[in-house]
């Protein structure tokens, strides 16, 4: 199809990115934390990777490649806002902070029907956006979007060793904030004393 | 050898991608069979990854495909991508 749109078929872009938007948006949503700007960095994505698709190389995956863009859009207007100055201090403490889990004695599987419920949903969502975001980047790309190691690692401009160590302590992170939470919000089961 | 608590966290991750080496997999393993709460602590990091990379956590605003889709046929008919 990438073929046939740098032929002359531009039309057929639409059909092409139609399956990523919920992803793109998604991505943005996750790094810019505001609806608006992140509907705008989306669009600005899109059309960017038109400008560009004679750019594109074959021997990746489309998607990985608009992710891409996708995140230095995103990177770009988080700079522009003067917060990057809150990522290089994160980095620097990268290596000295362990993260450790919550401590659980059992945990029942929350079904994914929980999603319907707008609290359980807006509950994920504010632990994903609270993660700083060089964890948050690398849980996108890894746990959202299935990126690969490497191709987390390509797009991120970081080695291997550093994605998985990131992306451990992401997911630490993100259990340590939200077993307890999720806990909580399961519904508790009320068995009758005398069933 | 015995690994404690503590050296279970630190393999979470790589025992959810399957990239642990044998030797460290077994450990883990052997530990997870009595140990219940890094059992637990498994059980709900993996439970949340399954939530957390659901579609529905994150929804497309209303009019989000029209709005863009729209400015895409501006740009698309203002410019082509450069013809290979």
């Amino acid at each position: 199809m990438i073929a046939s749109i740098l032929s002359g078929n531009t039309q057929e872009f639409h059909s092409l990115i139609r399956p990523y938007e919920r992803s793109v948006f998604s991505m943005a949503l996750s790094l810019l934390q505001n609806e608006a700007d992140a509907e705008d960095a989306a669009q600005d994505a899109f059309l960017k990777a038109f400008r560009n698709l004679k750019a594109f190389r074959a021997e990746s995956k489309f998607s990985t490649w608009l992710i891409s863009i996708t995140l230095n859009e995103a990177r770009s207007r988080l700079r522009k806002k003067k917060t990057m100055k809150v990522q290089s201090i994160e980095e620097q403490q990268e290596e000295h902070n362990h993260a450790s889990p919550a401590l659980l004695r059992d945990w029942r599987e929350i079904p994914s029907e929980a999603l319907e419920r707008q609290e359980v949903k807006l509950i994920l969502q504010q632990a994903i956006t609270d993660l700083p975001l060089i964890y948050r980047e690398i849980f996108l790309l890894r746990d959202v979007e299935e990126l690969s190691v490497n191709e987390s690692a390509e797009t991120l401009g970081i080695s291997v060793a550093s994605v998985k160590v990131r992306l451990h302590r992401a997911r630490m992170m993100l259990q340590k904030k939200l077993a307890p939470q999720l806990k909580q919000t399961s519904p508790k089961r009320r068995w009758l004393p005398w069933l | 050898m015995v690994i404690d608590c503590k050296h279970v966290w630190e393999h979470i991750s790589g025992y959810l991608d399957g990239t642990l080496a044998p030797e460290q997999l077994e450990q883990v393993q052997k530990h997870l069979e009595h140990c219940e709460i890094c059992s637990a602590i498994l059980d709900s990091t993996r439970n949340i990854l399954i939530l957390t990379a659901d579609d529905r956590v994150f929804e497309l605003p209303l009019g989000f495909s029209e709005r863009l889709h729209a400015r895409l046929d501006d740009e698309i008919k203002r410019i082509s991508p450069e013809v290979t």
